[in-house]
C-alpha cells in the first residue's frame, strides 16, 4: 500500500478518522447510558488495563510506522541530502513578493525535484496547491535557515503556488485578494495516470 | 418567581453571605464567561467572514488588517481571558477547599484577575484600533515589522500580555504558598514531604514498594490527587509564563527602539532558533498545562460524582509525573515543516515522544470511566453529562493531534484548518469546557451557598448546543483543512464555503450556547447579587468549610 499523493493520503485518513470519531462518540454514549442503569450491565468486551496500555503504544509509535512506509515524500525528505535532484528550481521572497526562477517550471512524471526558497526579510510558507485548491505539499520558509524541500510528482497536474505562512496583511490587497498567489506555476506531465 | 423579579434578585442568592474567597473566584469566574462570549463572537465573524461575498457583515471585517487583527485578539481573549481566569478562579478556590487551608492571600488573587482582565482588555483594544496583528505565534520578525504595524499599537499589545503573564504568576505564587504553608492538616509536614507528595513521587514509590513486596510508602498521601494535579500543571504555567514574558520584552526591545527613531537590525535574531524557544513554550500551554489540569479534573469530578476513591491512584498520580517530563520535550511538532529543524528532533520530540501523549491522556481517561463505571448506578445529574462530553472532546481531539504530528502526515496538513478545529477547537470548546462546566456545577452551590439554578431545561439545551455546535464546527472545518484550506490565510471569495456555512451554522450553536448559559446564570444570581460579587466581602474568610487558624 502506499499513497502517491497527498489526494488519497487525505482520502483514507478523512475515512479511518471519521469512522474513529463515531467510534469514540458511540462508545461514551454507550457508558453514558449504562452508567444509570439500575441493573448490571455486561460489557460488551473486557479490556484488561495492559491490553488497553499495550493498544495505545502501538497506536502511537505504529502510526509513525504505518506512514513510514506508506507515504513516499517521509524518507525522501530525511535522506534529501544524499539525493540527487534531477532539477533543481529556486526561489527568493521579499517584502511579501517572489522572486521566481528565470526558467519555466515544467516537471517530467517521476522527477526528483528540489525547490530552494530563500527569505529575505519575514517568515513565509510555500505552498503547491492544486487547481481544485486542495494542497499538494508545503513547507516553512524561515529567514536566515536553509528551506529546501525534495519533492517527486507522480501524477500529472498543474498547481498554483502561494505562502502557507501568515507574513501580515500586506500579503492581501484591499479586497483580500492573495498578492503571493502566482497561478498556473508548476507544470507536471508525463504520468500514464492521469491528474491528481 | 416573575420575570423581573429573577432578573433583579435571583432565585435564592444573597451576596452578603459570602466569603472574600467564595467573591474573588466568582468575580474571576463572571470575567471568564464575558471573555467567552467576546471570543465567540469574534470566531463567528470570523467563520462568516469566510462564507464569502454573500455573508451579511460589514465589509471592514473582511479587509485583511482588520481581519487578522481579530484573529490575533481571538486566542488572547479565548485562552487568557476567558480559560486561564476560569481555571485559576476555580484552582483558588479548590486548593484551600481541598487542602483545608486558608488561601495564601485574597489581595493577590484579586490582582490576579485585575490584572488578567485589564492585560486582555488592552491587547483587544490594541488590535481593535491599530490593527497590530502579528497573530499569538508572534514568528520572528513579524511582531516587529512596524512597515506593516504601527508602533504604538504593538507596545500597547506587548504590555497588555505582558500583564497577563504577571497576573499569571500572581497566580502560580498563590498556588504554592498556599499548599506549602504548614498550617492545618499540613502542620506537621515538612517541604520535602509536600514536595514529595506534590511531584508524583509517593505514588510512584507506592508502585514500587508493592511490586517489591513492601508495605507502602505512603498510605495517606500529603496531597490529594487533584492538587497534586494542580502542583504538576502549575510548573508548566510558570514555564510558559517566563516563555511568553521573554518574547515580550524582546518584541517590546525592537519597538521602543523603533519608536525612539533607533532601527534594531531584526536578523540578529534567529528565526528558526526563535520559534523553537517561543514554541517550545507556547505549547507547555496546550500539551502541557492544559492535559495536566484536564487530566486532575477529571479525577476530582469523578471522586465527587461517585463519591469514591480514584481507581488506580498512584498510577494516576505517577502518570501525572511522566505527563510532565512529556510536555517538556514535544515543541517539534510544531516545527515538522521547517526544513532546517534537524531531522532527528523532529522524529524524536516531534514524533516519538508527541505519541506518548496518546498514552498519558489515554490512562487519564481510562481511569475517569473505570471510576464511574464502578460506582454505578449513576444519576445523569448535569455534572456528569458535561464530564462525559468533556471526555468526548479529549477522545476526539488527542487522536487528531496525534495524526499530524507525523512527517508524512503534517507535509499537507500543516497550517490548515484541520489541525486549528478538528484539534484546537475540539479540545477546547468540547474537551476543556464542557470539563470546565462540569466543574461549575460541581462547584456553584459551594461557591454560591446553595443558590437555585435558574432553569435546569436551559442548562439541558445549553449543553446539546455547546456539544452539537462544538463538535460540528471542528467536523466541518476540519474537512475543509483536508481540502487544503489553510488556517492563517484570507478567503474572500467563498472557495470553501459549503463547509464553511455549515462550520458556521455550528458555531452560532455555540454562541447562542453560551448567551442561554449566561441568561441563565443573571436569573439565579440577580443584576443585584451580580453588581453584589464585585463589592468587598464582610466576611474576610479566605478558605471554606473550616475554620481559620
Amino acid at each position: 500500500m502506499t499513497f502517491a499523493s497527498s489526494i488519497e493520503l487525505l482520502r483514507f485518513h478523512n475515512v479511518a478518522y471519521t469512522i474513529y470519531a463515531f467510534l469514540i462518540i458511540s462508545i461514551i454514549a454507550w457508558f453514558g447510558y449504562n452508567l444509570t442503569k439500575k441493573k448490571k450491565a455486561n460489557s460488551l468486551v473486557r479490556i484488561p488495563f495492559y491490553a488497553y496500555i499495550a493498544f495505545l503504544v502501538i497506536g502511537g509509535v505504529g502510526h509513525h510506522i504505518f506512514t513510514y512506509n506508506t507515504i513516499p515524500w517521509v524518507s525522501e525528505d530525511i535522506s534529501r541530502d544524499h539525493i540527487t535532484p534531477d532539477q533543481t528550481f529556486n526561489f527568493e521572497i521579499k517584502s511579501h513578493k517572489w522572486i521566481l526562477p528565470k526558467e519555466k517550471i515544467n516537471i517530467k512524471c517521476g522527477q526528483k525535484v528540489l525547490f530552494k526558497v530563500k527569505s529575505d526579510d519575514l517568515t513565509y510558507g510555500f505552498g503547491l496547491f492544486r487547481q481544485d485548491g486542495t494542497m499538494a505539499m508545503q513547507m516553512q520558509v524561515d529567514p536566515g535557515s536553509p528551506n529546501e524541500i525534495l519533492w517527486t510528482f507522480n501524477h500529472n497536474g498543474v498547481f498554483d503556488l502561494t505562502s502557507t505562512e501568515y507574513s501580515g496583511p500586506a500579503q492581501y490587497d484591499e479586497e483580500g485578494n492573495d498578492l503571493m498567489k502566482v497561478k498556473k506555476l508548476v507544470k507536471v506531465t508525463g504520468c500514464t495516470g492521469g491528474q491528481k | 418567581m416573575s420575570f423581573a423579579k429573577n432578573l433583579i434578585s435571583g432565585t435564592n442568592f444573597d451576596h452578603t453571605g459570602l466569603n472574600a474567597l467564595q467573591k474573588v473566584t466568582l468575580r474571576a469566574v463572571v470575567m471568564a464567561f464575558l471573555f467567552f462570549g467576546l471570543t465567540a463572537t469574534e470566531g463567528m465573524i470570523m467563520r462568516l467572514v469566510v462564507t464569502g461575498p454573500a455573508n451579511p457583515l460589514p465589509a471592514m471585517f473582511s479587509h485583511p488588517a482588520h481581519y487578522f487583527s481579530i484573529m490575533t485578539v481571538h486566542p488572547i481573549v479565548g485562552i487568557f481571558g476567558s480559560t486561564y481566569q476560569l481555571v485559576f478562579a476555580a484552582f483558588m478556590f479548590l486548593v484551600p477547599f481541598l487542602t483545608k487551608k486558608p488561601l495564601y492571600s485574597i489581595k493577590l488573587a484579586n490582582a490576579v484577575w485585575l490584572l488578567i482582565t485589564i492585560g486582555t482588555a488592552l491587547a483587544w483594544l490594541s488590535a481593535f484600533f491599530s490593527h497590530y496583528a502579528p497573530l499569538y505565534t508572534l514568528y520572528w520578525p513579524l511582531p516587529a515589522d512596524t512597515t506593516q504595524f504601527n508602533v504604538i499599537g504593538g507596545i500597547v499589545f506587548i504590555v497588555g500580555v505582558a500583564l497577563i503573564m504577571l497576573g499569571t504568576l500572581g497566580f502560580i505564587y498563590n498556588i504554592y504558598a498556599t499548599i506549602f504553608a504548614r498550617v492545618g492538616v499540613h502542620k506537621n509536614k515538612t517541604t520535602k514531604e509536600l514536595l514529595i507528595s506534590g511531584f508524583g513521587i509517593d505514588g510512584m514509590l507506592n508502585i514500587w514498594h508493592k511490586i517489591t513486596g513492601r508495605p507502602p510508602y505512603s498510605k495517606e498521601p500529603a496531597l490529594a490527587l487533584p492538587v497534586v494535579a494542580i502542583f504538576r500543571g502549575t510548573v508548566d504555567t510558570f514555564l510558559d509564563a517566563l516563555v511568553i514574558l521573554g518574547a515580550g520584552i524582546l518584541v517590546l526591545i525592537y519597538l521602543v527602539a523603533d519608536a525612539g527613531g533607533m532601527s534594531l537590525n531584526v536578523a540578529s535574531i534567529n528565526a528558526l532558533l526563535y520559534k523553537n524557544f517561543f514554541w517550545w513554550g507556547l505549547d507547555l500551554v496546550a500539551d502541557g498545562l492544559v492535559l495536566i489540569y484536564v487530566a486532575g479534573s477529571w479525577y476530582l469530578l469523578a471522586s465527587l460524582i461517585t463519591g469514591q476513591k480514584l481507581f488506580m491512584e498512584n498510577v494516576a498520580r505517577a502518570a501525572l509525573m511522566l505527563e510532565l517530563l512529556v510536555s517538556w520535550m514535544v515543541w517539534s511538532h510544531h516545527l515538522l515543516g521547517d526544513q532546517g529543524q534537524p531531522e532527528m528532533m523532529k522524529l524524536i520530540s516531534g514524533e516519538m515522544v508527541t505519541a506518548f501523549e496518546l498514552l498519558t491522556q489515554g490512562l487519564a481517561l481510562f481511569i475517569t470511566l473505570v471510576t464511574l463505571w464502578k460506582a454505578r448506578p449513576l444519576k445523569m445529574t448535569m455534572e456528569l453529562k458535561y464530564l462525559l462530553g468533556g471526555l468526548v472532546g479529549f477522545g476526539l481531539a488527542v487522536p487528531a493531534a496525534i495524526i499530524q504530528a507525523d512527517m508524512g502526515m503534517n507535509r499537507v496538513l500543516h497550517n490548515t484548518q484541520w489541525i486549528i478545529f478538528a484539534h484546537v477547537h475540539i479540545a477546547l470548546i468540547v474537551g476543556l469546557y464542557m470539563t470546565l462546566y462540569s466543574a461549575v456545577y460541581v462547584l456553584w452551590p459551594i461557591v454560591t451557598n446553595g443558590t437555585k439554578m435558574y432553569s435546569h431545561k436551559l442548562s439541558n439545551i445549553h449543553f446539546w448546543l455547546h456539544l452539537i455546535g462544538g463538535i460540528g464546527m471542528g467536523a466541518f472545518a476540519g474537512m475543509a483543512g483536508l481540502q487544503g484550506m489553510l488556517r492563517r490565510h484570507l478567503y474572500v471569495h467563498g472557495e470553501f464555503n459549503h463547509l464553511m456555512i455549515l462550520a458556521a451554522i455550528c458555531g452560532t450553536m455555540v454562541l447562542i450556547a453560551w448567551a442561554l448559559f449566561l441568561y441563565n446564570i443573571v436569573m439565579s444570581v440577580g443584576i443585584k447579587g451580580l453588581i453584589g460579587i464585585f463589592l468587598p466581602a464582610k466576611d474576610k474568610t479566605a478558605s471554606y468549610g473550616i475554620e481559620e487558624e
